[in-house]
């Protein structure tokens, strides 16, 4: 990976592990939902996403993982590119299944399917091929630690995702998504679902987990935005508006429109 | 002034309970309305078991399940219908459930959302309400003379089968289309194929509804007449098709595909049609086995989608 530093551009010292280069998005009714966006994740930081309701924030974090594919009609322009192999996933060329398997997702909703705890954590290993009950048993155990859940579920691993609580079922989408090991990671609106003292152990649990992987999370959460991420970007109207480092942006913005939404004098 | 704002008080809170009065009624009539249809539903269907069950009260013997039928209607029996029910709907099972469930899942999961998947599905709910006969005139056409299939079991169990497809193909789709948005989502974002998603997934929810809809189908197929007359299914059968299982390898057979037969509802047909009040006797009897048959089937049904949606919420 060293050697490929230099075909990623460096920022205040810091590695771009992926990028979108003038991206249009465009749903199948044909209303624009990204306009031109340009926007950075570095590697092993939290970018934050935030805006007023419809402002594509989602839809932007949807296109890193292809999600969009699934419904027919839905069209990309323009670039998300992956470093360190420079590949712009957006390419019809590239398998949508690819990109997944290296960008995970963490839902809104905690949306475990309704199988063990154990086997939730297992899917994505076994979509891979995994079947090796040495290897998913370890896997299993090193995401749930990973997603500080570990404790809670050991003597339970066998029992329906469904009997767990919301904040631990959103923990257990997170170790579904950690298995893997991906390059990035996606969070929609991960604590929206959760009263507030679950909301914190996600909080802190994404700062662990930026030691390993980057993420990009969307926010209606200001305060949460402040809170944990290395650089926020402020979206209106499917625009990205200002980005910058975290501090930057709520101590000191640059433009008008994102002091009027940070101060709540918008949105 | 206090009093006065509160008497202005109590007169609103009289006229706000008028009106909930008001509103209440129309919830009452409505309930009593629906109450007096399923009641009077209900009675009728008790109504027309019972006097079944008390003509062919004095048939409700072990013999009347194993005897053939005979010229004596007090010796004649429903072995050879009974049976030929069952080998039918074992062919009509055999090759409704995995075309309709492939065919839904199909619609359902892989087919581009265009016009042609809105022709085919509008196909597919008028199949369902085709008159029988005309499945059996089709049947006739095509399996009995342009296959040569005869007038078997084999011609039988596929002629039911068409009849039973879009029921199935129609509650595979609908359980199909039960299981939530983010759940599928889920199983895409962690990498999963199509086929993935349907087998480890969108097959495994939906298997309640698939074979609720399954045990629906069958429950009409079993009563279903008109058509097997049309391909000449016999009415009088003192012998049994050969059995499916040997006692000798390969101990399967498939000779019983192309024997004669007959089934319940045609062996009912034949016994009312027949001058004597004794035989009508049996035709009650018959008609009970056939209600019961398909209450215990839908009975079923209903129990196994409510153990299913218990284990399942979304």
């Amino acid at each position: 990976m060293v050697k490929n530093i230099t075909t990623s551009k460096i920022k205040h010292n810091e590695i771009v592990k992926a990028e979108s280069k003038n991206l249009n998005f465009f749903y199948a009714d044909g209303t624009q939902a990204l306009k031109n966006v340009n926007l950075p994740v570095y590697e092993n930081k939290i970018t934050a996403l935030i805006g007023p309701s419809g402002c594509g924030k989602s839809t932007f974090l949807r296109s890193f993982n292809r999600m969009h594919d699934l419904y027919p009609g839905n069209r990309y322009e323009g670039q998300i590119i992956l470093h360190p192999d420079n590949t712009n996933i957006l390419l019809p060329g590239v398998d949508p299944i690819e990109v997944r398997m290296r960008i995970s997702m963490v839902f809104q909703k905690p949306n475990p399917f309704p199988k063990s705890v154990y086997e939730n954590v297992a899917y994505g290993l076994r979509v891979r091929g995994e079947s090796n009950k040495r290897t998913l048993d370890e896997k299993v155990e090193e995401a749930l630690k990973g997603a500080s859940l570990w404790s809670e579920v050991k003597d339970r691993l066998q029992d329906l995702a469904f009997n767990l609580s919301g904040g631990q079922q959103q923990r257990l989408c997170i170790a579904r998504a950690l298995a893997t090991e991906p390059e990035i990671m996606l969070f929609d609106e991960p604590t929206s679902a959760l009263d507030p003292i679950a909301t914190m152990n996600i909080e802190e649990l994404m700062s662990e987990l930026k030691q390993k992987l980057s993420i990009l999370i969307v926010t209606h959460n200001m305060q949460q935005a402040a809170r944990i991420s290395d650089y926020t970007a402020y979206m209106y109207l499917g625009e990205l508006v200002e980005y910058d480092a975290t501090n930057q942006i709520f101590t000191n913005p640059s433009k008008k429109e994102t002091e009027d939404y940070i101060t709540g004098k918008f949105g | 002034m206090a009093t006065q704002r509160k008497s202005t008080g109590v007169k609103n809170l009289d006229s706000i309970r008028k009106i909930i009065a008001r509103h209440k009624r129309h919830d009452f009539l409505f309930a009593s309305l629906g109450t007096l249809v399923i009641a009077s539903l209900t009675i009728t269907l008790l109504i027309l078991f019972l006097d079944l069950v008390i003509d062919g009260y004095p048939q409700f013997t072990l013999d009347f399940f194993t005897n053939f039928p005979s010229r004596h209607a007090a010796r004649a029996g429903i072995l050879s219908a009974w049976v030929g029910s069952s080998l039918v709907l074992i062919v009509t099972f055999l090759v409704a459930v995995p075309l309709g469930v492939a065919a839904g899942i199909y619609l359902e999961e892989y087919a581009k959302k265009n016009w042609f998947s809105d022709l085919i599905e509008i196909n597919v709910s008028n199949l369902a309400g085709v008159p029988s006969i005309i499945y059996g005139l089709l049947a006739l056409g095509l399996f009995v003379y342009s296959f040569g299939l005869g007038q078997s079991i084999l011609t039988a169990g596929l002629t039911l089968a068409l009849l039973m497809l879009p029921i199935v193909i129609v509650s595979t789709r609908e359980a199909i289309r039960a299981i939530p948005v983010h759940i599928r989502e889920a199983a895409y974002a962690v990498g999963a194929t199509k086929w993935q998603v349907c087998h480890n997934h969108v097959i495994q929810y939906s298997y309640g509804g698939i074979l609720t809809g399954v045990i629906i189908g069958m429950a009409r197929a079993i009563g279903e007449t008109a058509p097997v007359i049309t391909i000449g299914a016999l009415t009088f059968i003192a012998f049994l098709p050969p059995s499916p299982i040997g006692l000798e390898p390969p101990f399967i057979n498939f000779e019983w595909l192309k024997a004669g037969f007959t089934v319940l509802p045609i062996q009912m047909f034949n016994w009312i049609s027949r001058p004597q009040h004794a035989f009508h006797i049996n035709a009650a009897a018959t008609g009970a086995v056939i209600i019961m048959l398909t209450l215990v089937m839908n009975g079923f049904a209903i129990k196994l989608r409510y153990n299913i949606r218990k284990k399942i919420k979304w």
